[in-house]
Order: structure tokens, then C-alpha cells, then sequence
């Protein structure tokens, strides 16, 4: 266990200088900030301060070595755009998006795994449709259409809910309701499938041989040996979201970790970039070692 | 009213499926009494196997469908009750076990939760289900019992699984136990020992065993009465050695005809010719694990030479060393005098030409993309020059008509065919670049008892016609009997003895051979109670 997890860390750390490598020049190519930060009219002087301050005179690679040399004692800069720590604007963003991962995918997690189980248990009955239903919706309704609709119905129209922003539980409402589909439908479908096979194993003619009923066939016997594949892809749509849910934060003005990558892209705001980079990488890392972890807890055949 | 324990009348179930309506079992009867042993004969596709899932309301509907009978247990209708009552009766009354034990246990829970559910389902205590789960788990022969409480099943050996799920099923002291090929799965000796295991605890409970198996050693073994199936309907019942005495119905006839192990033996081939393969000291590691150690045997022209021995014994090992599917650890294997193991690549694709291969399971080694026409001429394609291509479907053609296919068929598909049918394939697709030597990884294993002796017949024919040698390996030890010239037997990676196969028989050396020998059972019940009897004797005067 111990050497699997070093040997993950120091892929992942890899990965990781590799990553910050790409998207330090890559950003960079983007343009210089000062055009963006003053004025059309403003003076070579002024521009040559801006560009002193933060750093922007000096040749490309001695910018690197000088962010790599911050990195390692933990700096990531300083926002330009808002003149505070590049990592706090950051976490502030994260924690937002967080919660909103967690929260959806609880309810994701949950809702597919009844759902799913049922509709397997009888092929073609009552839950199944439901669940080939929403799966078909999941699937097929692209977000930004159904925030938008969601707001124009919830918000506009019938006044229920508020249109953005944060501050009471009711504005959570329309993020989660939103980026609940497109994970529930798919693993819906995917825990129907593992939940088919695993009724169908031989271990489940035992249990009824044996004269278990119906709830612990299906929620003891056969969903511990569903749930493997299902973790993954719940892994997979949790980062997903992690990752910044981009188009969703910025229509409901979620002050999350997406919404802020995607400002400071356009604002050329480069401390901000990678340090989410960073950030939503190590999360994701996390994740995944918790992903695999979960594996070997379900599975006794699976040790690392 | 009826007497009996169980009485199955005049059963029919239907599986409706895509290709239409099957009618599994036909107007089946049969019962058990308390203390009996029933077996159900037959052989795959037979029905054999449906009136037992009946019983324990196994059968999926749809597609299946109960179309006719009834099922009396203790006198009242299982098809009369509701679902609670039927899942009161499963694991309480009747039990059942399975074919394969490791896929009947779920991999994700102990074996101890396991047994103690099927005491917990019916009422039971969590604590005494633990308490008797220990003392079952003892009972049945699990070693340390206490530490393996807690293990999973794929921390045990197959004798060992299907031991616990003996233990299982009798965790609630059941009136019957019905039991789907308990011992198919297992070695020779482990079979004994779990047959064995069987009547000892149906002598202490008293309880009906019904048994269903497609080997008629089995039934010598433990039968007091058998139902011999075939195609969903019961052709012939009767005491087992009645039936196996005195067959009435044609099928039953054919059926005991094909079992190996009663016909003459197979002289030995003149000495004095030079082999063409030469084992010399062959032996493969993985690691520090051994799985073959100084392996060395012959193989004459024309002969055929059978290895037997147990699951991990390195038989299969062997075979894969010699085909370079394995790089040997040390050691030769001399073909016509060159060294298969240690020759250059392209060599050794020339000499794939001779050395051919056939493996166990039909269904898998035969592409289901590809016609059989296909699958045979790609021999032609890989190896250029042999045959000019217009000649090819010619030659397909011939083969197939050598392995007794119908050649108009070479168009079709694996799947179109019955797995007999597809292991002829196979055959005549090694035949097809005119091998010297075949290889044969339990080659029939996964067939039917009278497909299995049409496809020995088969092989026996073609080494008439082409000279063949083979290389045999099975765990069968009636086939190999009927079938090998010489004998190799192999334990923990090593060969123990060979000989001629009459002196392994009729007269092992070792130890090992005999014990394998003895467990090996005959499908006579006269001539196995003789058996049982001098083992028994053997295990007393051991005591």
C-alpha cells in the first residue's frame, strides 16, 4: 500500500511539473497584460512600471525559473487583477465549487444507485422507464440550455427562485438542479448495467437458493459487486465538476473555481491560471487515491 | 395422496426465447425419499438441471415458463404457495449447491457471513449463527476454521469452496440437498473426498440428496436410484445398477457405450524407432515458484503419449514450454533433433507447421468473426507457398469432410455450430498444414460424454490415416486409458512415473499413482462398490 502510494505520488507530481510547464508559456502566449490592465493612452513609463511590478520584463524563461523558485517555497504570486494572493483567490473559488461538487454528487450518487438498482432488479418495469427516460434527458439536454430555460421558467417566469449569485440555500437550487442531469443520467445507466450483471451472477442463484429476500439480493448481494464500475464514472463526473463546472458557474454567477479560471483567462491574470491548475490537480490526485482506496475497500480481491 | 419427500409430476417448462419456444423439460416425473439418493443423468441441453431450479423457484419468468405439473413437497404443491412460503422452504427444507463453487460464492463477503446468512434468513441468531458457522466450517474439513471465519473464497482452494458450500447449505439441517454437479469442477481426489463428505452427512441427518451430474462414475459412486435425461424428457429410471446393467432405451445404451474407461488398452509401439520429440530436463520458474522441474519424456511417431495429473500439477505448463507460449528456465526438447526451445524465431514458424496445436475450449480459440472456411485457410495464409489460394476452399473442403463435417457449411460461423462440431473445427484446422505432432490441452474435456468419444474415434483415425503423434493432455484418466499408448504422470511439476499405459493402470509404482488411480471412479457401481469397499479397507488398516 505504502509503495503504491508513493509511486502514485511521484507520477503525479510529474504530471504536475509537466502541466505547469505547458500552461505557463501556453498563457503566456496569450498576450501581454498591460494592454488589458491600462489604459489605451497610458504612458511608456507606466507601462514599463506595470510591467516591473509584476514582473513581465525579463525574458520568458527567467519568469519560469523565478515562478518555479516561488513555488517551492509555497508563493504562487499575486493576483494582478486583485492584488492579493493568486492561491487565496483560489481556494475561495474551490471551496465554493466543492461544496457544489459534493452536494450534486450526493444526490447523484444517491437518487442513481436506488433508481438504477430497481430498474435492474425488473427489466422493463415501472423504474426502468423512469431511469431510460432521464438517462435519454441526461444525455441529450445540453446545460447552458437548461440554465438558461430553468431561469427564464424558475426565475423569471414563476419568480421562485433567484436568478444568481449566493447567499441563501436557494440559490443552490437552480446550480445543482442543473448539474445533476447530465451525471445522474449517465450513471444511472451505468449502475443499471453492473446491477443487471450482477443479478444475474451465479453468487445471486445462492442467495436465493439460500431463501434471502429480494432487498438484501439486490442491495447486499448484488450492489457491492455493481458498485466498482459505478465509482469510477462517479470519480469521473465528480472531477468533472471539480474541474470547474465553467458554463453553469458563469450562468448562475457562482463565484466558484471555474468562473475565476475563466476570468483571469480572459484577463490574462496568469498567477490565478496556474494556481488553479495546481489546486483543482492536487483535488483531483485526491480523488482518485480515494477512488482507488474505495476499490480495495468493496473488493477484497484487489490489494495494492 | 404421496409418501414420498419430493415428488416432481408431470413437469413441463418452456423457454421462450428469440429463436423461438424450447421445451426444456417435458412431462418429467420422478421423487425422493428421505435417505435416498436420486441422481439426474444427462448430458448439456438435456433438461436435467430445470425440475431442480423448479424446485427452488430458480427459473427466470419470463422466458421460461412452467407450462404443465406440479411439485409436491411433503405432499403440498410448491407452485400453490406465495413467494414468502417458497423462500421459507429454500435453505430451510431444501438446499442446493452448485457446479462451481467459486463463482457461486460472492467474492465480496466472507465465507462466514455467507454460511451464517442462509441461518440469519430463516431467523437465527447473528451470535449463534456465527457459533454454528464455526463448528460447520470444522465439520466439513476447512482447516484453522477460527482463522478462516473471516477470509474471502478466492483465499481458498476449489475442494475447499465447494466444501463451504456444503456447509452452507446444511447450515439449517435441510430435508433434501440438491446437488448440481458438485464435483465437476474438481480434481479426481477432491471428488472423492466431497462424495465421500456427502454420504457422510446425509448418514448423520437422514436427508434425500438428490445429485445432478453427467457422469455416470458419480452415480456408481453415490446413486441408489437413477433418471437418465435426454433432450427434456425422462428416458429410463430404474436402481443405478439396473440401468447400467440392463439399459432399455437406445440412448441410455449409446450413452453407456461412450464412457471411457472399459475398453482394451493400447499395446505399447515397437521400441527401436527414433522419437520425434525428445524432452530433455525441461523446467520452467516463475520466480521462486516452480511450476516444472526437470520434465523429460518421449514421443515416438505414430504415438500417443498422455499426460495426466491434477490442476497445478504443470501439465498444461508443459505443453506451452514446448510451443514456446512460456520460455523454458533450462532444459531441451529435441524435434526431429533440433531444439524447439532454444531455436531462432524463424525456425521455429517453419516447425510451427508440424507442431500443431488443439485447445480445451472450442468456443474460445475459434475467432466468432470468422467462417470456418476462413479459420482453416488462414493456416495457408500465414505460411505462403504451401498452397497456391484457388485450391484452398478445394482443401478446406477435404479437411472438413476428414473430421466428419458436412463441407457445404464452410461459409458459416462459429457460433452455428454444436461445441462438438466446433472441436472438429479446430482439428481440422491443425490438420490443415499436415502436422506431425498435435498438441491436445484437455482437448474434450468440455464435451459431452458421447461427442467426446466421436471425437476421440476421430483422432484415433486420423493418427491411423496420417501418422500422427499426440500429445495429451487431461485430467480424464478413463479417456486417457482408453485412448494413450504411454502415460506420464505429473504432481507439484514434476512427472512421477511413466510407463506403458497397462503398467500405470494395471500396475502403478508410486504412490501418488495409485491414490489417483484409486480415486478415479468406474461407471459400473458393482465394480465401484468393490472399490469403495477395498478403500475403505485400505483407510482402516491405515488408521
Amino acid at each position: 500500500m505504502q509503495s503504491f502510494l508513493g509511486k502514485r505520488a511521484v507520477a503525479s507530481a510529474i504530471s504536475l511539473v509537466g502541466l505547469i510547464i505547458l500552461v505557463f508559456f501556453l498563457s503566456r502566449l496569450t498576450g501581454d497584460p498591460t494592454d488589458l490592465y491600462l489604459p489605451v493612452d497610458a504612458s511608456l513609463e507606466s507601462r514599463e512600471r506595470f510591467r516591473e511590478i509584476n514582473g513581465l520584463n525579463d525574458p520568458l524563461l527567467i519568469q519560469f525559473v523565478h515562478y518555479m523558485g516561488d513555488l517551492l517555497r509555497f508563493d504562487f504570486g499575486d493576483s494582478i487583477r486583485r492584488s492579493e494572493p493568486a492561491l487565496e483567490a483560489v481556494l475561495r473559488g474551490f471551496g465554493w465549487t466543492l461544496q457544489l461538487a459534493v452536494i450534486t454528487m450526493s444526490l447523484v450518487t444517491v437518487s442513481a444507485i436506488v433508481l438504477g438498482s430497481l430498474a435492474a432488479f425488473h427489466v422493463g418495469g415501472i423504474f426502468d422507464r423512469i431511469a431510460t427516460f432521464f438517462s435519454l434527458i441526461g444525455a441529450s439536454a445540453p446545460d447552458f440550455w437548461v440554465a438558461i430555460v430553468a431561469i427564464v421558467i424558475f426565475s423569471v417566469g414563476l419568480g421562485w427562485l433567484p436568478t444568481s449569485g449566493t447567499g441563501t440555500p436557494w440559490h443552490w437550487v437552480l446550480p445543482v438542479a442543473v448539474l445533476f442531469i447530465r451525471p445522474f443520467g449517465l450513471i444511472l445507466q451505468v449502475v443499471r448495467g453492473a446491477m443487471i450483471t450482477a443479478l444475474h451472477a451465479p453468487y445471486v442463484k445462492t442467495a436465493r437458493a439460500k431463501g434471502v429476500r429480494n432487498r438484501p439480493i439486490i442491495f447486499v448481494h448484488a450492489l457491492r459487486n455493481a458498485l466498482l464500475p459505478v465509482i469510477t464514472v462517479i470519480g469521473d463526473q465528480t472531477t468533472a465538476i471539480l474541474n470547474g463546472a465553467v458554463v453553469v458557474e458563469t450562468i448562475f454567477g457562482f463565484p466558484g473555481i471555474g468562473k475565476l479560471m475563466i476570468d483571469s483567462i480572459l484577463q490574462r491574470d496568469f498567477n490565478v491560471i496556474l494556481a488553479a491548475i495546481m489546486v483543482t490537480a492536487f483535488a483531483i490526485f485526491l480523488l482518485n487515491l480515494l477512488i482507488d482506496i474505495l476499490y480495495a475497500v468493496l473488493d477484497p480481491r484487489i490489494r495494492y | 395422496m404421496t409418501d414420498h419427500l419430493l415428488e416432481v409430476r408431470n413437469l413441463s417448462v418452456d423457454f421462450h426465447t428469440a429463436g423461438g419456444t424450447v421445451h426444456a423439460v417435458r412431462n418429467v416425473s420422478w421423487h425422493l425419499d428421505k435417505g435416498e439418493t436420486l441422481a439426474i443423468l444427462g448430458e448439456s441441453g438435456s433438461g436435467k438441471s430445470v425440475s431442480a431450479s423448479a424446485i427452488m423457484d430458480l427459473i427466470d419468468i419470463p422466458p421460461g415458463e412452467i407450462v404443465s405439473g406440479e411439485i409436491l413437497f411433503n405432499g403440498e404443491n410448491l407452485f400453490a404457495m406465495t413467494q414468502d412460503q417458497r423462500r421459507e422452504i429454500n435453505g430451510r427444507r431444501i438446499a442446493m449447491i452448485f457446479q462451481d463453487p467459486l463463482s457461486h460464492l460472492n467474492p465480496v463477503y466472507t465465507v462466514g457471513f455467507q454460511i451464517a446468512e442462509a441461518m440469519t434468513t430463516h431467523g437465527i441468531s447473528k451470535d449463534e449463527a456465527r457459533r454454528t458457522t464455526l463448528d460447520l466450517m470444522k465439520r466439513v474439513g476447512i482447516p484453522n476454521a477460527e482463522e478462516k471465519i473471516d477470509a474471502y473464497p478466492h483465499q481458498f482452494s476449489g475442494g475447499q469452496r465447494q466444501r463451504l458450500m456444503i456447509a452452507m447449505a446444511l447450515a439449517v439441517k435441510p430435508d433434501i440437498l440438491i446437488a448440481d454437479e458438485p464435483t465437476t469442477a474438481l480434481d479426481v481426489t477432491v471428488q472423492a473426498q466431497i462424495l465421500a463428505l456427502l454420504e457422510d452427512l446425509q448418514r448423520e441427518t437422514g436427508m434425500g440428496l438428490l445429485l445432478i451430474t453427467h457422469d455416470l462414475g458419480v452415480v456408481a459412486e453415490v446413486a441408489d436410484r437413477v433418471v437418465v435425461m435426454n433432450a427434456g424428457e425422462i428416458v429410463e429410471s430404474g436402481s443405478a445398477a439396473q440401468v447400467y446393467r440392463q439399459p432399455v432405451h437406445p440412448y441410455t445404451k449409446t450413452l453407456i457405450a461412450a464412457v471411457p474407461g472399459t475398453g482394451a488398452m493400447a499395446e505399447p509401439l515397437a521400441t527401436g524407432i527414433k522419437p520425434i520429440l525428445e524432452v530433455n530436463h525441461v523446467s520452467k520458474h516463475y520466480g521462486a515458484f516452480v511450476a516444472l522441474e526437470d520434465a523429460s519424456l518421449t514421443v515416438l511417431p505414430g504415438e500417443t503419449v498422455a499426460i495426466v495429473g491434477e490442476s497445478g500439477s504443470g501439465k498444461s505448463t508443459l505443453a506451452k514450454t514446448l510451443l514456446r507460449l512460456e520460455e523454458a528456465t533450462g532444459g531441451e526438447a529435441l524435434y526431429k533433433g533440433r531444439d524447439l526451445l532454444t531455436m531462432p524465431r524463424r525456425e521455429l514458424f517453419d516447425i510451427r507447421r508440424e507442431v500443431q496445436m488443439i485447445f480445451q475450449d472450442p468456443t474460445q480459440s475459434l475467432n466468432p468473426r470468422m467462417s470456418v472456411f476462413q479459420i482453416i485457410a488462414e493456416a495457408f495464409a500465414i505460411h505462403p507457398g504451401i498452397l497456391p489460394k484457388p485450391q484452398w476452399r478445394g482443401r478446406v473442403r477435404e479437411l472438413l469432410e476428414h473430421v466428419g463435417l458436412n463441407a457445404t457449411h464452410m461459409d458459416r460461423y462459429p457460433h452455428q455450430f454444436s461445441g462438438g462440431q466446433r472441436q472438429r473445427i479446430a482439428i481440422a484446422r491443425a490438420l490443415a498444414l499436415e502436422p506431425k505432432l498435435i498438441i491436445c490441452d484437455e482437448a474434450v474435456s468440455a464435451l459431452d460424454v458421447s461427442i467426446q468419444a466421436q471425437v476421440i474415434h476421430l483422432l484415433e483415425q486420423l493418427q491411423r490415416d496420417f501418422g500422427l503423434s499426440y500429445l495429451f493432455i487431461a485430467h480424464d484418466l478413463p479417456l486417457v486409458r482408453d485412448f494413450a499408448h504411454r502415460v506420464v504422470v505429473m504432481q507439484g511439476g514434476r512427472i512421477v512415473e511413466q510407463g506403458p499405459v497397462a503398467q500405470i493402470f494395471d500396475a502403478p509404482q508410486q504412490d501418488y499413482t495409485r491414490n489417483l488411480m484409486a480415486a478415479s471412479l468406474h461407471p459400473d457401481p458393482e465394480i465401484q462398490a468393490e472399490r469403495r469397499a477395498a478403500r475403505q479397507q485400505a483407510q482402516e488398516e491405515y488408521a
